[in-house]
């Protein structure tokens, strides 16, 4: 089975994010760049489902400016057999975005594809929907237990409120994990070696027959929220301070 | 404009968020087309929408809408409105808004923008959005035709209850073929306040120390009818649930009153709670950066203060 893993690279959650002089991105100098958190939970779903069948290959596929490659590397490193590039070095919208994918999905003849149910940077958890749409796949998002046989995959999906539902799709299909599914493993010093040496297939948007194709979207005016202010430091012994802090919450915050 | 709002409902009971939407297309002068998929028990949901100014509403009826098929609801809606010539579909961002609408999107081959904190019927559709977990926001602009986006709940107000009743036009909906099948739906198991829309959330650190130490926070938590939050640490570390991970890799909350035991406050945990109204921060180091965004804080033992706390709030609730 050709499992393919969505895979993203993002700002590590410790960034301050600060804004481009343009206000039509961030400031991208100074940031750490990481795999997106819920998609090492898909690439670690893709590594068990491949043993688990005993039989397949697992390749990442991601898109972004050279930089990418180091996101592509570390997957490499903790046991994916193949990575793709979509090189593109200006952010493009889902439209876009999705259907260079499905490109590649195509490409790599892909029967299962898993991806984190958002990425942490644009949040706009729409990705893998686009993509299952353009393919005509069914897809599932927010999954939190995923077993796959030869034909099919049956998951839990959680969603708001602690409500789960089992959901049972026909391959080929899309796979959005959320936390919790699993552990992702750390790359191994084999895996570290081997992923220095592999041949990383690129493609830019004409190779993917996009070279035409324009965004849907256009973005202008990042802005950052007000900064919170520090308020009052409590003092004298704890039952003091606690006796203060719920009298100031219902008396001045009003909020119980 | 056309714009068409799809009316979230649950067993045709009409979601909060539906109603906020309308509110504010009206406010911008244009009335949407409502609709209303399911299978049967939709009219006291459409007469609700008409109260609130909808003069016209559909209803995109067959029974694999009832369940929760993305696949069903965007072949339907895209059936009916490829034939309106809709320039905006809108939906509050819950989680069936944010899997559904991509799908729709990708079925008109335009663009989409998720979990909009504004937006401007205009030409063009302009939305305002915020990433990185609120750390800051973007507008979006379509360039094309339909506008596709959803909204977050709890952001803009309900419009006013003096409409009448609405134009009513049931449609048998074509839901074509769906392939992924609902095979059971699965109890929670937990009745507890979903975090996302707790008026109190108590949150814990990785200084709670173990699981079982959360106890005291969900005693206190529940004199309030709050829920329990936790603070990535404290999820890595075992000691909480991933489904109550406050922060940028786990929910984004709002409550009124957040109150974070024995949390650092790394900037993670920042973005996911910094539009609470009120912030307690209650922690042994005076040092702690969560110092810096709380309106008050409480230098101390979390062990001595939480139950203390409880106390007082039960004195509290005694009285009133």
């Amino acid at each position: 089975m050709n499992i393919l893993v969505l895979v993203k690279q993002v700002p590590d959650t410790e960034t301050k994010i600060k804004i481009a002089s343009d206000k039509k991105s961030i400031e991208k100098s100074d940031i750490k760049w990481v795999i997106n958190p819920y998609d090492e939970f898909a690439i670690e779903q893709a590594l068990k489902t491949k043993e688990t069948l005993k039989t397949g290959t697992v390749t990442v596929v991601s898109m972004g400016p050279d930089r990418t490659v180091d996101a592509l590397r570390t997957a490499i490193a903790m046991g994916a057999d193949n990575a793709c590039h979509i090189k593109a070095d200006q952010e493009l919208d889902t439209y876009l975005v999705s259907k260079a994918l499905v490109e590649v999905i195509k490409k790599e003849n892909a029967q299962l594809v898993f991806s984190g149910k958002q990425g942490i940077d644009d949040d706009q958890a729409a990705t893998f929907g686009y993509v299952a749409e353009l393919l005509g796949w069914p897809s599932a998002s927010m999954v939190i237990k995923c077993e796959v046989s030869a034909d099919k995959v049956a998951v839990h999906r959680e969603v708001e409120g602690g409500t789960r539902f089992a959901i049972e799709m026909p391959l080929p299909a899309v796979v959005a994990v959320d936390k919790g599914i699993n552990t992702p493993r750390y790359a191994s010093l084999p895996g570290i070696m081997k992923a220095k040496k592999k041949e990383i297939k690129t493609y830019s948007l004409a190779d993917l027959g996009l070279g035409s194709e324009t965004p849907k979207t256009s973005v202008s005016d990042f802005a950052l929220p007000p900064e919170r202010q520090a308020g009052k430091k409590l003092s004298g012994d704890a039952a003091t301070q606690v006796k203060e802090l719920v009298k100031l919450l219902r008396e001045e915050a009003k909020v119980i | 404009m056309s714009i068409f709002l799809i009316a979230e409902h649950k067993d045709g009971q009409l979601k909060r968020v539906s109603l906020e939407l309308l509110g504010e297309c009206i406010r911008q002068g244009t009335t949407p087309t409502c609709i209303l998929m399911g299978s049967g028990n939709l009219e006291g949901a459409a007469q609700e929408l008409g109260k609130y100014g909808a003069s016209q509403v559909v209803l995109l009826e067959n029974a694999q809408l009832a369940g929760f098929s993305n696949e069903a609801m965007a072949n339907a809606l895209h059936a009916y409105l490829s034939k309106q010539s809709p320039s905006g579909i809108l939906m509050g961002a819950s989680w069936l808004g944010k899997e559904l609408l991509p799908r729709v999107a990708a079925k008109f081959q335009v663009g989409i923008a998720s979990d909009c904190t504004e937006f401007k019927l205009g030409t063009p559709v302009t939305v305002r959005r915020p990433v990185f977990a609120g750390k800051c926001s973007k507008q979006v602009a379509f360039t094309g035709a339909p506008a596709v986006f959803s909204v977050r709940p709890n952001v803009l107000p309900v419009g006013e209850a003096k409409g009448s009743s609405p134009k009513i036009e049931k449609i048998a909906a074509d839901v074509g073929s769906p392939k992924a099948k609902l095979t059971e739906v699965l109890a929670s198991g937990q009745k507890k306040v979903d975090l996302t829309e707790a008026d109190i959330i108590i949150s814990g650190g990785r200084s709670l120390k173990s699981a079982d130490n959360f106890k005291i926070l969900f005693d206190c938590a529940s004199v309030v009818g709050g829920a329990v939050g936790a603070s990535r640490a404290a999820v890595d570390a075992g000691y909480a649930p991933h489904d109550i991970q406050v922060g940028q890799t786990g929910k984004t909350v709002s409550p009124k009153l957040y109150v974070a035991c024995g949390i650092s406050g790394a900037i993670q945990h920042l973005a996911g709670m910094r539009t609470s109204k009120v912030i307690v921060a209650i922690n042994k180091d005076p040092e702690a950066p969560i110092f810096q965004k709380a309106d008050y804080g409480l230098v101390g033992d979390l062990f001595e203060m939480v139950p203390l706390l409880t106390e007082e709030l039960k004195k509290l609730k005694a009285h009133s």
